[in-house]
C-alpha cells in the first residue's frame, strides 16, 4: 500500500507536497478550479444588481456577498496552485470553455427578487453541496471549504431574510418571490448534477474521499430541507409531485428536465454566452495592467 | 429538520460578516444631540455634501464589480465601494435626523438629480483602470485630508464618522497609490495610459473644484474642514507619488483656484472632456446622479 493509499484509508488529508497519484492531482485541479470558475461567473448575476438594489442597506448587503464571492474565488484559485497549477492558465480555460462552472449561473436575474432566491435556494444547494467536502482527502481544499460553508451559510439567511420582507409586502412583490422560485427551483435541484447511473466520475471520486455522499442523496437533502422553509415562507415550489412519503421518510419528488441540464452544460442555455464575454472582456481588458505590475516588480528583482 | 451545515455555523457569530461595514458601531456611546449654536440647515447641507461624494463615488467604483483586471482588484474595489457606501449611509442618515425629515434611502432614491451636491470627480466615469486610479488617488487623498481634520469637528456624530473614515480613506489612497507607481513605471503601455490619465484629470476643472470654498462650509467654522486648507497637503502627496512613479515630468501638481458653486440650477455642463460622463448632465454643483441603473 502507497503513502496515498494509506493516508487515504486512514481518512487523512493529502497536503500539497504528498505523493499522489496523477489522476488524483488532476482530478483535484479540475473540481477546485471548477469551483472557483462558479465563485467568479457567480458573480455575474447577482452583481447585475448592485446598482440597481432598492435600498442603500440592501445595496451594502448584496455588494457584501458579490465581494465574497470574489474572495471565494481567490481563495479557491490559490487552492489549486497548490497543485502546481497556473492561475491565468485556468481563466484561459475558463474563457475558452475547456473548463466548466456552475450551470446554475447561466440563468438571468430579472427581478431583486432573484437575488433573495439565489442566496436561498442557489446558495442552500451550494452548502449541501459543500459540507461534505469539508471533509474531502486534499487537504487545503477541505480547509478552504469550511470557511467558505459559513459565509454561504450566512449567505443563505440573508436571501431568506430578503424573501420573508419580500412575502411580508405588497401582493405584487409576492408574485415577484413566487416567479422567482418558480424559475430557479428545479436549475437548483440540477447543481447536484446527472442522477447517480448517469454520473461517470463518480465512483472514483467517492473512492478517493473526494467525495463524500453521491448527486442524489445530497439532491433528497436539499429537498427535505428547502420544503419546510418554503412553507415558511409562503411559497409553492413548482413540482406537483412533491409529497412526503411517510415511509422513506423523504420528500417524493419529481424528475428534474436533465435535457436542460445537458443542453446549459454543453453551453446553450439562457446566458451562457453573456457570462463568459463578460469574463472574456474583463481578461482582455486587465491584460496590461497585469503586464504593468509583472514589469513593475521585474525592475524591482535585485541583479543576480 | 436536520441541518445541514448547522455545526459549522456559529450564530453568534454575525457581526463578523456585519455587511462588510466594520465590526462595531461607529456612532455607539455617540450623542447625536446637534450641539447649541450649530444651523441644522447648514450642518445638514454639509451632510450632505460629504455625503453625496461618497455615494457617487461609490457607485462608479460599483459599475466595475465583474470588471477588474485581477481577482485580488475585484476585492479591493468592491471594499472600497462597501466603505464608501457605509460612509454615505451615516453622513445621508445625519442629514435627515439634523434637517427633521426623510432618511438615507430618501435621499439617495427619490432627490432630483439637480439636488445633489457630489464633487465631479467623484461621478466622472473611468475610461479604464489608469483613469480609476488616477481619480481614487485625487479623491481619497482629498477625502482623508479632509476627514483627517473633521475628527475634531464640534458635531460629535461627524467627528465619530471621520475617525471611522480615516482608516479607511488610508487604506484607498494606499490601494489607488501603489497601482498609480506600478502603471506609471511598469511597461510602455501602462505608462502611456497612466500619463493620459493623470493629463485628463488635471486638464478641466475637476481638481480645482475640490479646493474651492463652499458658502454652507465658511458658515460652518468649527465644524466643516476648509477644503482650501488641504489643497497644499493634497497636491503634496499627490506630487510624491506622480515622481515616484516617474510621471512628474510634464503634469502639473499645482491647480489654480475654483469652486463648488452654491446650490442652484446647474450650469451647462464643462465642453471638452470626452468622457462618458452618464448622459453629460454632470454640472458642477448640482450633479445628477449617474442615471444608469438606478431605479
Amino acid at each position: 500500500m502507497s503513502t496515498f493509499e494509506e493516508t487515504i484509508a486512514r481518512d487523512q488529508r493529502v497536503e500539497p507536497g504528498d505523493e499522489m497519484p496523477e489522476a488524483y492531482r488532476k482530478t483535484m485541479i479540475r473540481q477546485i478550479a471548477q469551483h472557483a470558475h462558479s465563485e467568479i461567473i457567480g458573480m455575474q448575476p447577482e452583481g447585475e444588481w448592485i446598482t440597481r438594489a432598492p435600498s442603500l442597506r440592501r445595496k451594502a448587503i448584496l455588494l457584501a456577498k458579490v465581494q465574497d464571492e470574489a474572495g471565494h474565488g481567490l481563495y479557491l484559485y490559490s487552492a489549486a496552485e497548490t497543485l502546481g497549477a497556473d492561475r491565468g492558465d485556468l481563466t484561459r480555460r475558463l474563457i475558452e470553455g475547456r473548463q466548466k462552472y456552475s450551470s446554475i449561473f447561466n440563468y438571468p436575474t430579472l427581478s431583486f427578487a432573484d437575488v433573495g432566491v439565489i442566496g436561498w435556494l442557489v446558495d442552500g444547494a451550494a452548502i449541501c453541496n459543500q459540507v461534505p467536502l469539508c471533509r474531502s482527502s486534499f487537504g487545503p481544499y477541505a480547509r478552504a471549504m469550511i470557511r467558505i460553508c459559513k459565509e454561504e451559510s450566512f449567505h443563505q439567511r440573508q436571501g431568506y431574510e430578503l424573501l420573508m420582507t419580500m412575502m411580508g409586502g405588497t401582493p405584487a412583490q409576492r408574485d415577484m418571490v413566487q416567479d422567482a422560485v418558480n424559475r430557479w427551483w428545479w436549475p437548483s435541484l440540477m447543481m447536484f448534477g446527472p442522477p447517480d447511473d448517469a454520473s461517470p466520475n463518480s465512483a472514483q471520486s467517492m473512492a478517493w474521499k473526494i467525495k463524500r455522499h453521491s448527486n442524489d442523496e445530497l439532491r433528497q437533502r436539499f429537498v427535505d430541507m428547502s420544503v419546510p422553509q418554503a412553507e415558511a415562507l409562503g411559497v409553492t415550489l413548482p413540482d406537483p409531485e412533491l409529497a412526503w412519503n411517510a415511509g422513506r421518510e423523504h420528500y417524493d419528488f419529481g424528475t428534474p428536465d436533465w435535457d436542460e441540464l445537458k443542453r446549459v452544460i454543453s453551453g446553450d442555455g439562457p446566458c451562457n454566452a453573456e457570462r463568459i464575454a463578460r469574463r472574456r472582456q474583463a481578461d482582455d481588458d486587465g491584460a496590461w495592467v497585469r503586464e504593468a505590475a509583472q514589469a513593475f516588480a521585474a525592475k524591482r528583482v535585485p541583479a543576480p | 429538520m436536520a441541518d445541514a451545515y448547522e455545526s459549522l455555523t456559529d450564530h453568534e457569530d454575525d457581526a463578523r460578516w456585519a455587511y462588510g461595514t466594520g465590526f462595531s458601531d461607529p456612532l455607539a456611546g455617540v450623542d447625536t444631540t446637534v450641539p447649541s449654536g450649530i444651523d441644522h440647515e447648514d450642518l445638514a447641507a454639509y451632510c450632505l455634501m460629504l455625503g453625496d461624494d461618497a455615494l457617487i463615488m461609490s457607485h462608479r467604483l460599483q459599475q466595475w464589480v465583474t470588471r477588474a483586471p485581477e481577482t485580488e482588484d475585484e476585492l479591493a474595489i468592491a471594499n472600497i465601494a462597501l466603505d464608501l457606501l457605509g460612509q454615505a449611509r451615516l453622513l445621508l442618515s445625519r442629514a435627515a435626523f439634523v434637517s427633521g425629515s426623510g432618511d438615507e434611502d430618501s435621499l439617495a432614491y427619490l432627490r432630483p438629480a439637480s439636488q445633489f451636491r457630489n464633487v465631479n470627480l467623484a461621478a466622472r466615469a473611468d475610461a479604464d483602470f489608469a483613469h480609476l486610479v488616477a481619480r481614487l488617488l485625487m479623491f481619497s487623498s482629498w477625502r482623508l485630508a479632509l476627514f483627517d481634520r473633521l475628527t475634531g469637528a464640534a458635531d460629535p456624530v461627524l467627528s465619530a464618522i471621520a475617525a471611522k473614515g480615516v482608516k479607511e480613506l488610508t487604506y484607498h489612497r494606499d490601494y489607488a497609490a501603489q497601482w498609480v507607481l506600478r502603471l506609471g513605471d511598469g511597461t510602455e503601455i501602462s505608462r502611456g495610459r497612466m500619463r493620459a490619465a493623470v493629463g485628463d484629470l488635471l486638464g478641466g476643472s475637476l481638481v480645482d473644484e475640490l479646493f474651492a470654498v463652499h458658502e454652507v462650509e465658511e458658515r460652518l467654522a468649527g465644524v466643516a474642514v476648509s477644503p482650501g486648507g488641504v489643497k497644499e497637503e493634497v497636491l503634496s502627496v499627490w506630487g510624491q507619488v506622480m515622481r515616484a512613479a516617474t510621471l512628474a515630468e510634464g503634469v502639473g501638481t499645482t491647480a489654480p483656484a475654483g469652486g463648488r458653486p452654491p446650490p442652484g440650477p446647474p450650469p451647462p455642463p464643462p465642453g471638452g472632456g470626452g468622457h462618458d460622463c452618464a448622459g453629460g448632465a454632470f454640472a458642477r454643483a448640482g450633479s445628477a446622479f449617474p442615471r444608469a441603473g438606478w431605479a
